[in-house]
């Protein structure tokens, strides 16, 4: 068995998959906390926390933590969602030790107030860098409406306003909430010495605070409905989402929904991409399955010059209309399952892929899942399961939001 | 670590290049047509991005639906698009689909149906990109610059004019596509889970019969001047970029040229992040890359900023770029080293940059270099090749273009 799993005193956990003919190896250090644990006076501090752990810590000035993932010739980066904040480094094999070694203390920092005013300037730059691209900003908006009070609708990056108002105490105060041993897993995958590496993760985390800070509002949303604008003046095209409620991650009718995304709305030869995409009425159509704990949402979206959004928009509710009523054929379904297993087996070829993957399912449900479990999954959509899917979650009424230079879509 | 790649010349003149990795399920593919955007007559601005959408539209013995489905079934992920000089086809599936896949795309590639009824959509969607781009800043600037640093034609892009889109007929591209598409030009890689006796004897069959065509030499206007500019636009951030010459990729300080880069912008701790980002807190993305063609090459920097600090980013970027006459450290040629070093391995764990990575070496090259031969390159860096670099091929009259609410004040 390649998996093998760990838990340390303090309650952190170690998951890993050994590839023992990998060139490099992948790990990450993913902490269950993201934008929907933050209170509105917090909003954007998850994100901006992770920024700030690689600014240094008692070990390491923020010069020093950049310099030694480039000495190891790392691939080093970070991430923020709304429930997780995963830190994650790809380097040759002989460099694991170091890698560890420099993760476990960024995770650890020192959050110097001199360092933080910097760093508030980059985020603010963030900021006005996705302002200017509105797609991302579209998106932010729109699950902000609809979600409704849900924390799923918190923004990721926060706002102008918000960030402007953080300070570094506030952010001191979330870290001591958040980032307790056990609400993180470690996550590797590559040819690895499990033993040994379970003893380095033990050395250098051991002493770690213990704890579960746990989740408030673990439930699903209660979507706010309707039709709604957001006007933009110096927006060029229009952007339409449509989004409904979908099964949760732990929700075994995700691999039904994401079939029955892949159908709907693929790049290629999808429902979306045969009447928009390529008529040429649209720049970019796409639909798609979003999962997180105890909520989930099926979601459409197209962009388009803005004499077109109306009709468009009455496109996708006759194809969101008509996959309700009468399902998806058995050709659909043949070739949305090829297309995932192709995909699938690629995105696995790589320790990165493999690390992503591992640290997902177990994270979200404690599964461990080899990639041909997780084939065999997707295999096992049927048509009627993909109806069942439709009945439980029905995808004709979608709350509509547009952004772009138009007051109304409808 | 050594690496084998196959490769082996049709009489025609096509290229196939093939490297097996038996760790693998997948396979993918890329080819490399001298089809690409450079080569439109001025007036037809757009051609090669309307064939790369056209020739996905039916091909051989199926129609455009078809086709799709043919692709879709073998799990196909597949992209056509115009580079500047090439146009390019690549795909990825699991390595069992790879000989379906072979024979749709030497369908598309060599039998594309190019129907008629289709050319109101295809020009529908090329105005649909083109209005997207006044939404992407980013990528807005990066044309600018382009158009104004390169010499005609080598200065065009994919997207075309309002008016060429419009005059865009089936006649034109079939035309260019019969002048165009050749074998005599054309690489066709693959990477993966391979069985080269079965693939080369494969591609004979399908591609043996392609009738050689006319070479098509792109005339280079040497007396262009580039010119700086800036475009106003009512946006959050400023987008700063620069150009100025470097060296070709078959240059001997072709390595020497990306260690300065390098030095620049190769990880976290690299001069610009550093300055620019880490200590002045200026920017979000801050970088320079290294563009090669087979007879020049150039460094682009790049920047994203809000207005009131659009000008002290310039100034800091422009001064880093400067100061590498000054000299480099060891230690900063070594992380180059290792970032590289790495980034040259994990190619090695992915079919389709393995693919994407032989077929452009042959374009460049007319060979492809073992992982042992660009391993020495990369071993024999020291600051004193880049310093020797940048003596010869120095920071001077970057071509600088900038976006947003105000214009900045260009050094002399």
């Amino acid at each position: 068995m390649p998996f093998q799993t760990h838990t340390l005193p303090n309650g952190l956990e170690i998951v890993g998959e050994t590839l023992p003919t990998s060139r490099s190896v992948g790990v990450g250090f993913y902490v269950r906390t993201g934008s929907r644990d933050e209170t509105d006076a917090e909003s954007g501090v998850s994100h901006f926390l992770e920024h700030m752990l690689f600014k240094g810590t008692p070990n390491r000035t923020a010069l020093d933590v950049n310099l030694h993932f480039d000495r190891i010739g790392a691939k080093s980066n970070a991430y923020t969602e709304y429930e997780s904040t995963v830190y994650y480094t790809a380097v040759l094999p002989e460099y694991l030790p170091d890698a560890v070694d420099i993760l476990a203390d960024i995770l650890r920092p020192s959050l110097r107030q001199e360092d933080f005013d910097t760093e508030k300037q980059v985020i603010l730059e963030e900021i006005g860098m996705y302002a200017d691209m509105p797609p991302f900003d579209a998106s932010d908006k729109a699950r902000r409406i609809y979600f409704g009070d849900h924390p799923l609708g918190n923004s990721i990056l926060g706002s102008t306003e918000s960030i402007t108002a953080l300070t570094r105490d506030q952010m001191q105060a979330y870290f001591d909430r958040r980032y307790a041993a056990g609400n993180i897993l470690v996550a590797t995958a590559g040819p690895i010495d499990w033993a040994g590496f379970v003893d380095l993760i033990g050395t250098k985390c051991g002493h770690w605070n213990a704890g579960r800070p746990g989740r408030a509002r673990l439930e699903a949303a209660r979507p706010v409905i309707g039709s709604h604008a957001i006007h933009k003046d110096n927006v060029n095209q229009e952007h339409v989402m449509v989004m409904a409620p979908g099964p949760a991650v732990e929700d075994a009718e995700r691999y039904a929904a994401d079939v029955l995304a892949t159908i709907v709305g693929d790049d290629t030869g999808s429902r979306f991409y045969w009447e928009l995409t390529h008529t040429g009425t649209v720049e970019t159509s796409g639909f798609g399955i979003d999962t997180n704990q105890a909520n989930g949402t099926l979601g459409g979206y197209f962009s388009c010059d803005p004499e077109d959004a109306v009709e468009n928009l009455r496109i996708v509710r006759r194809i969101l209309g008509e996959v309700q009523s009468k399902g998806v054929t058995a050709e659909e379904l043949a070739v949305a399952k090829s297309k995932i297993a192709s995909r699938l087996v690629r995105r696995n070829e790589r320790p990165m892929g493999r690390m992503g993957a591992v640290a997902a399912a177990w994270m979200n449900n404690r599964e461990y899942d080899d990639i041909d479990t997780e084939l065999g999954r997707y295999e096992a959509v049927t048509i009627h399961s993909i109806r069942n899917l439709l009945e439980r979650f029905p995808i004709d009424r979608p709350t509509v939001v547009s952004y772009g230079p138009l007051a109304s879509v409808e | 670590m050594a690496n084998t790649v196959f490769s082996h010349t049709l009489p025609n003149g096509l290229v196939l290049l093939a490297e097996p990795m038996d760790f693998v399920r997948s396979a993918a593919v890329h080819v490399l047509i001298p089809a690409g955007c450079a080569h439109e007559p001025a007036a037809n601005a757009g051609l090669a991005s309307a064939i790369s959408e056209m020739i996905n539209r039916g091909a051989g013995e199926r129609d455009s639906e078809q086709l799709m489905l043919a692709l879709d079934s073998l799990g196909v992920d597949h992209n056509v698009g115009p580079g500047l000089l090439n146009l390019f086809l690549s795909g990825s599936t699991i390595a069992k689909n790879l000989p379906a896949a072979l024979e749709l795309f030497a369908d598309i590639i060599l039998r594309p149906r190019m129907p008629a009824d289709e050319l109101d959509a295809v020009q529908a969607q090329m105005l649909q990109d083109l209005q997207g781009l006044e939404d992407s800043p980013q990528e807005q600037v990066m044309l600018e610059l382009q158009s104004r640093y390169y010499p005609p034609p080598l200065n065009k892009d994919r997207y075309g004019t309002e008016a060429s889109i419009a005059g865009l007929t089936i006649e034109k591209m079939r035309f260019y596509h019969r002048k165009h598409f050749r074998p005599n030009g054309t690489i066709l890689s693959v990477a993966g889970r391979i069985d080269w006796p079965r693939l080369k004897a494969q591609v004979e069959r399908l591609f043996g019969d392609w009738p050689r065509g006319e070479e098509t030499p792109l005339a280079i206007v040497d007396s262009h001047i580039p010119r700086s500019g800036h475009i106003a636009k009512d946006k959050q951030q400023t987008q700063i970029t620069f150009a100025f010459p470097s060296v070709a990729v078959t240059h001997p300080s072709y390595f020497a040229a990306r260690g300065a880069v390098g030095v620049l912008s190769s990880g976290m701790s690299s001069r610009l992040f550093t300055e620019v980002r880490e200590k002045r807190g200026l920017c979000y993305s801050v970088y320079a890359s290294h563009e090669g063609m087979k007879d020049r090459g150039t460094i682009v920097g790049y920047s994203g900023t809000r207005p009131e600090r659009a000008q002290e980013t310039l100034d800091v970027m422009l001064a880093e770029f400067a100061r590498l006459r000054d000299g480099v450290q060891q230690d900063e040629i070594d992380r180059t080293k290792a970032g590289l070093k790495t980034s040259l391995i994990m190619q090695q764990e992915s079919t389709s940059s393995r693919a994407g990575a032989i077929a452009r070496d042959w374009y460049y090259l007319n060979r492809v270099r073992s992982f042992d031969e660009i391993q020495s390159e990369i071993d024999g860096l020291t600051p004193k090749k880049v310093v020797d670099y940048v003596e010869e091929f120095p920071f001077r009259d970057p071509t600088i273009v900038t976006l947003g609410p105000n214009a900045l004040t260009i050094p002399n």
